[in-house]
């Protein structure tokens, strides 16, 4: 017989195998998931979570498919979160200060409780990161919150209702666009496309892949592979 | 650590055996020797694993079972159900998909000027877009080019893939990283700008691009939030049941089904496009999958239903390192970058038996080889095999220093150690896990189907990647065929006029076809969600 452990799913008591994660023990305990139930790795974000252990103070954010079930979790699923986006055109904005400013003001308000770091599902140090949105140093920002999975516990726990993922999402694409520095052999090679430079060569490629087999296979079984 | 000490007992004979593992160069194996080895282990090649069709454009040509049945499925509807004459939604492009391709594809189409609309079964986002860790291929550097990109891409492909295709994808490359960079996607980049390009599999160079080991949910986050800043209409878990066709036969909407309450919607369009990505869920062969929730093969059941043609529905990619073990995430995906980073297969005895970069059919028949007619892999009595092979990771950090690891693959450092694992001192288990359908509908390199205004983009097209795609060559799909569909469908859009007779003849007349073949299966389709609930029908 499996080990099997009691957890309670908004509140109802459901026995389930130990081992499973939240998500499949839902699953064992017969949900058929439309809502918070994304990619199932967490990547997505989509099974964001809230539970408290029976008998204990701290509440824990977790993704429900990368958190194993424990004896006496009560456990609640956030499929939704009322995150506030700001829309805005990425061509026309410009990476400085006043642009948080005018789009995530509420990040001012922050008081400083650290609830959303204390929240968050992937470890991230998500005060900081907000921190750093703050002063405008948006490099900074988006190397903190790159594993975001934007799920939302955060914010769940805000006082001051930032919306965290959103903050570092635009964070992130202000860097990508304007900070990062600009690729050189990119942009070069590019041009050499528009410029038909392959064509002829491709061409040959293409005739050859339908009227000799042969050649193209012993081209590809002769190619000098880089080290 | 691992939880069963047999294992830690079994992975210091890999630890032993490290340093000289490391500096091993294997061998490739000869063009004859990955023939052998596919014909024998691949799981493509078991016949008793494949159906033949009997009805509808692709009669006589072998699919998985678990497809077949779904193609050859029943409707989840009938024509009476719902009112064609008053749509709840028009508009000139329907995107059918809120993937990498779907999300793409509304961003071209609304630059393009036509009014654009996505709708999905679940969120925009939810899609294996996110899940691509490894990167995307571009021939961006001065000692590549397209011409050896295709090359690679056609070869790895077993030479079947459409050449007007490759040709796209490998000319259109260097483009989608610009475009997605302009978009504000964060790819590694040196001091200078340069970017830090990989190896994949079956690259002959360095062209891998990615955003450290999120490179999937790096574009997919980046072009979400682009859909929305644009104002393009997202309708969220609303699935498309059935394709609508005007009186010409041309495809002009989509019924539509809200997940939750299920009530059908009726969405006009002068153009549809599928998007709708892959089919992992299915569980073919009994493999676990590296895909997302919703990968159910929904637009291959929607297209052929009206008489889209399949192309090479009989070939499936099975990722080589899903992970083996434990067993929370059994048959999620170990990227390929572990492997592009130096990481070497390994068996029970701690002898590397490949070349860690060969093509993932190969890698992924070789595994499957280890563990059943070479009895060389560690037993972890989880999934249909009940084996796997080490990934010795701690050799990363032997190559590229200590830290490696934290920077190049931060999700995988994570996933495994939530369950104890240190994948920068300790190995891990991988088997192979399904994880991609090469084929798909069959596209023209407008992403026209055989249905007059009916398009394809993303996984759920074939002919793009032959019968076997390279690493990094499918985030590169989404988006370059993403971009392609949205730039064909709203030129076509713009000479269509809005349709006026609507019509789903088509589901009677599918459903005549199946009874005059006798292979009717039942089975409701499109599928829609896996069926993982315990007790479930």
């Amino acid at each position: 017989m499996e080990n099997m452990i009691n957890i309670y799913l908004f509140g109802k008591k459901y026995q389930v195998p130990a081992g499973l994660t939240i998500m499949t023990a839902m699953e064992y305990a017969g949900y058929q998931l439309v809502r918070g139930c994304g990619c199932r790795n967490g990547f997505c974000g989509a099974c964001a979570t809230i539970y408290r252990i029976k008998g204990q103070v701290e509440l824990h954010g977790c993704l429900a498919c990368q958190t194993e079930v424990e004896e006496g979790m009560y456990i609640a699923t956030l499929p939704f979160f009322p995150l506030e986006k700001r829309v805005y055109n990425i061509e026309e904005i410009k990476p400085n200060q006043q642009i948080m400013m005018q789009l995530y003001p509420e990040i001012y308000s922050c008081i400083g409780c650290n609830a959303c770091t204390k929240a968050c599902t992937q470890e991230l140090s998500v005060m900081q990161y907000i921190a750093h949105a703050q002063r405008g140093e948006y490099e900074k920002c988006a190397e903190l919150s790159f594993d975001c999975v934007m799920c939302g516990v955060c914010s769940s726990r805000c006082p001051a209702g930032i919306s965290h993922p959103q903050v570092a999402m635009l964070a992130r694409r202000l860097n990508g666009k304007y900070i990062a520095p600009e690729c050189g052999h990119l942009n070069d090679r590019v041009g050499e496309i528009n410029e038909g430079i392959f064509d002829e060569e491709i061409a040959e490629l293409m005739a050859k892949s339908v009227d000799n087999i042969q050649e193209i296979k012993d081209m590809y079984n002769n190619r000098e592979i880089e080290k | 650590m691992y939880k069963i000490d047999r294992l830690n007992e079994l992975a210091k004979i890999v630890a032993a055996k490290r340093p000289e593992n490391t500096a091993l160069e294997p061998r490739r194996m000869t063009a004859e020797e990955k023939d052998e080895l596919l014909a024998n282990f691949h799981p493509d090649y078991k016949q008793g694993e494949f159906s033949v069709l009997s009805a509808g454009v692709n009669k006589g040509e072998k699919v998985p079972t678990q497809l077949a049945e779904l193609l050859q499925g029943k409707s989840r509807i009938s024509a009476a159900d719902v009112d064609l004459n008053n749509p709840d939604y028009d508009t000139d492009v329907l995107i059918i998909g809120g993937g990498g391709a779907g999300a793409s594809c509304a961003i071209e189409a609304d630059e393009a000027g036509v009014k654009a609309m996505i709708v999905t079964k679940l969120r925009i986002g939810d899609a294996n877009t996110m899940m691509a860790e490894g990167g995307i291929q571009a021939a961006d550097k001065p000692n590549d080019s397209p011409a050896i990109h295709y090359i690679d891409a056609f070869g790895g492909g077993h030479f079947a893939a459409k050449p007007e295709l490759v040709k796209k994808l490998v000319t259109k490359a260097p483009e989608a990283i610009l475009w997605l960079n302009k978009l504000g996607v964060e790819f590694d980049k040196e001091p200078d700008g340069t970017m830090i390009t990989t190896h994949g599999g079956g690259t002959s160079r360095k062209r891998m691009h990615a955003a450290k080991d999120y490179s999937g949910a790096e574009i997919m986050r980046t072009l979400r939030d682009e859909v929305i800043n644009r104002g393009i209409p997202v309708i969220d878990f609303t699935a498309a049941v059935e394709i609508i066709l005007d009186e010409n036969g041309k495809a002009a909407g989509a019924v539509l089904m809200n997940m939750e309450t299920k009530e059908l919607l009726v969405a006009r369009a002068k153009v549809v496009v599928i998007s709708t990505g892959g089919a992992g869920r299915l569980h073919y062969q009994g493999f676990p999958t590296s895909n997302h929730y919703g990968a159910t093969a929904d637009g291959l059941i929607l297209g052929y239903r009206v008489g889209a043609k399949l192309l090479y529905a009989d070939t499936l990619q099975y990722h080589p390192t899903g992970t083996g073990f434990p067993e929370q995430i059994f048959g999620a995906l170990v990227t390929e970058k572990v492997r592009s980073l130096g990481a070497k297969l390994v068996n029970i005895d701690g002898e590397v038996f490949m070349h860690p970069l060969e093509t993932r059919d190969v890698t992924a028949a070789s595994i499957i080889r280890e563990c059943t007619a070479r009895n060389k892999g560690v037993d972890t009595n989880l999934g249909t095999f009940g084996k796997a092979v080490w990934l010795d990771t701690p050799m990363i950090e032997i190559i590229h220093g200590e830290g490696a690891i934290e920077k190049r693959i931060p999700a995988m450092l994570r996933m495994f150690g939530k369950y104890g694992i240190d994948i920068r001192k300790e190995p891990i288990l991988v088997f192979p896990t399904l994880h991609y359908q090469n084929g798909g509908l069959d596209i023209t390199d407008e992403c026209a189907t055989g249905v007059e205004n009916l398009f394809a983009a993303g996984e759920v097209a074939g002919g793009i990647h032959g019968r076997n795609r390279l690493m990094g060559n499918s985030l590169l799909d989404v988006i370059v065929f993403g971009r392609n569909a949205g730039i064909y469908a709203a030129a076509k859009a713009k000479e269509t006029a809005v349709p006026q007779k609507l019509t789903l003849e088509h589901i009677e007349k599918f459903n005549r076809e199946l009874d005059e073949a006798g292979c009717a299966s039942g089975t409701l389709s499109p599928m829609l969600l896996p069926h993982y609930a315990r007790n479930s029908k």
